[in-house]
């Protein structure tokens, strides 16, 4: 049995122009031990896929799925007080911006007893306690220090390792990174992947990378799910994927690639997919 | 020998922290010292991480801050960022990192097109707005364009139209700060042709700045890195690419994300060894 199953996903959005389909019949299922990446450009519904499963949309976007179980217990039928004690919890969700997903107001002290207060009910000395060994558990130095910083006066890398603090606080059956690494950079970057994937393998939960970038897909990915408009153009596992890929628009994005450029010009993912590929939903 | 279109003469930017009561002013050196010269239709890449003064220095050569000390010629002519002539304007521009950001949300591409034209040059309203239709089709945008507001376009079109706005005034040189680094993979794709489209059009020279290799890999002649304020290698794409001498070029290159077929081979089986 999958970790979360989620099958003929769709997400739409009323518009002035009628109803915009961002998620069109996706199925994802992840397993406990597993990393799954899912790849897109902008628009292609990768993180509003995830943003349905946690429930994190607002009310105008309407959500329907055939099967959406996490751990068996299915998303769809259960009351809002219970999805809220599985999102958050279980399911622990980090975001591209770091220093916009904590809040400027607290220190990072008392947002990550925040989190520890309403999951796990710690208080007092046991919840700075906690928060001291995350810190150091995300490879933060003076941690103690660090819980009376404020977010301002911590870098982007630090504010990154903050949010996963948080969202592992709970020990999480599965996160979820969206675009975890796409502010940061290269070396930050490859510390922030380096935690993640570190983590991921200690504790055996899931881990679903959402991202736009094949260098993190081939750095950190077991499985991997390329979505283009709202639907799946292809899922395999990340050897096979970057071998032999199978779809024109998988094949159109790798060798839009800088470092695989052949000759004095890069293809693009336009000329690929109306020369070779009339299948292709537009 | 040519006049390079732009040599800097040990340049250095100093920003001083206001001090409080008791408390000294700090000064921290973003610049320290930089020599290069660049000859006409190449491209130099400078590469380093946030705060390593890569953007400052591009700040200082397109004359928007002045240097702490130091000497920039553009094609010869000595500048000086407080009193930069209309000559010196129109030789040097720049693109930003973010079309989100640089572009003015009232204003209409076509008037965002001219207005570089409306200060620096005496031409007729009909000729500035020939000017900026012709331009607006070599960067792969359509004439029809021209009346339309920038939220009217995708992150790609944007920097396709900041890219004209630099354009327009023929510069000898342009700065391009991160151009790529806020867009898609396949747009990325889309814009970094363009530049090498324009380039061997008009004979452009390039200060690209950057912090994906990947990217400078592609498009470079010259790699210059920057680490604190210093530049710590200065040579040739290939020399730098195949060789890198200084300790931090090589952390650069070890970070970088791979994605060969065999270095993702060798990623899993390390996983597997881990998990038995």
């Amino acid at each position: 049995m999958s970790l979360l199953e989620i099958k003929n996903l769709t997400v739409a959005f009323d518009t002035s122009v009628g109803l915009f389909k961002a998620v069109d019949g996706i199925d994802i299922a992840v397993d406990n031990r597993e990393v799954l990446a899912i790849v897109g450009e902008s628009g292609s519904g990768k993180s509003v896929a995830m943003l349905a499963t946690m429930g994190l949309l607002p009310a105008t976007a309407r959500v329907t799925a055939d099967v959406m179980r996490f751990e068996g217990r299915d998303l769809l039928t259960m009351s809002d007080s219970e999805k809220r004690k599985i999102i958050g919890k279980d399911i622990a969700m980090i975001f591209q911006e770091p220093i916009a997903s904590l809040n400027p107001c607290f220190t990072v002290g008392f947002q990550i007893g925040e989190v520890l207060d309403k999951h796990l009910g710690l208080k007092g000395r046991a919840a700075h306690n906690r928060a001291v060994e995350l810190l150091q558990q995300v490879g933060i130095r003076d941690a103690e220090d660090k819980l009376k910083a404020f977010p301002h006066q911590m870098s982007g890398g630090q504010c990154q390792r903050v949010m996963i603090a948080m969202a592992i606080s709970c020990n999480p059956k599965l996160l979820i990174a969206d675009e975890p690494t796409t502010a940061l950079d290269v070396t930050i970057q490859k510390q922030i992947l380096d935690l993640l994937v570190g983590l991921q393998q200690q504790t055996g939960m899931g881990l679903i990378m959402i991202t736009h970038d094949m260098g993190v897909v081939a750095e950190t990915a077991d499985r991997v799910i390329v979505q283009y408009k709202g639907h799946k153009m292809e899922e395999a596992d990340v050897l096979s994927l970057f071998e032999n890929p199978q779809s024109n628009y998988t094949r159109a994005l790798l060798s839009a690639l800088p470092e695989n450029a052949v000759g004095d010009r890069l293809p693009t993912v336009s000329d690929m997919l109306f020369t070779a590929a009339p299948g292709v939903a537009q | 020998m040519t006049t390079p279109v732009l040599e800097v003469r040990n340049l250095t930017r100093d920003y001083i922290t206001s001090g409080g009561f008791l408390k000294p002013a700090k000064v921290l050196h973003a610049v320290k010292g930089v020599s290069f010269t660049l000859e006409k239709g190449k491209t130099l890449a400078v590469v380093g991480e946030s705060g390593c003064g890569k953007s400052t220095l591009a700040r200082m050569i397109t004359l928007i801050d002045e240097a702490t000390s130091g000497e920039i010629l553009i094609d010869g002519i000595k500048a000086n960022a407080a009193h930069v002539t209309r000559e010196l304007r129109q030789k040097v521009q720049i693109v930003f990192q973010n079309p989100y950001g640089s572009l003015n949300p009232r204003q209409k591409i076509g008037d965002v097109l001219c207005e570089p034209l409306l200060l620096n040059t005496k031409l007729s309203s009909a000729e500035r707005r020939e000017k900026a239709m012709a331009m607006l089709t070599k960067v792969g945008l359509q004439p029809e364009h021209y009346n339309r507001y920038p939220h009217m376009f995708s992150g790609g079109q944007r920097q396709r139209i900041a890219i004209a706005r630099a354009l327009m005034l023929n510069p000898s040189f342009l700065v391009l700060d991160e151009p790529v680094s806020a867009l898609d993979l396949s747009v990325q794709a889309q814009i970094l042709n363009l530049l090498k489209d324009l380039q061997d059009e008009f004979g452009l020279t390039y200060v690209f700045i950057s912090h994906d290799l990947s990217v400078v890999r592609y498009i470079a002649d010259e790699v210059m890195v920057m680490y604190f304020g210093d530049v710590v290698e200065h040579r040739s794409r290939d020399a730098v690419f195949s060789a890198p001498e200084h300790e931090y070029t090589r952390t650069l290159f070890a970070a970088t994300p791979q994605t060969d077929v065999e270095h993702i081979r060798a990623r899993i089986a390390r996983k597997q060894a881990a998990v038995v």
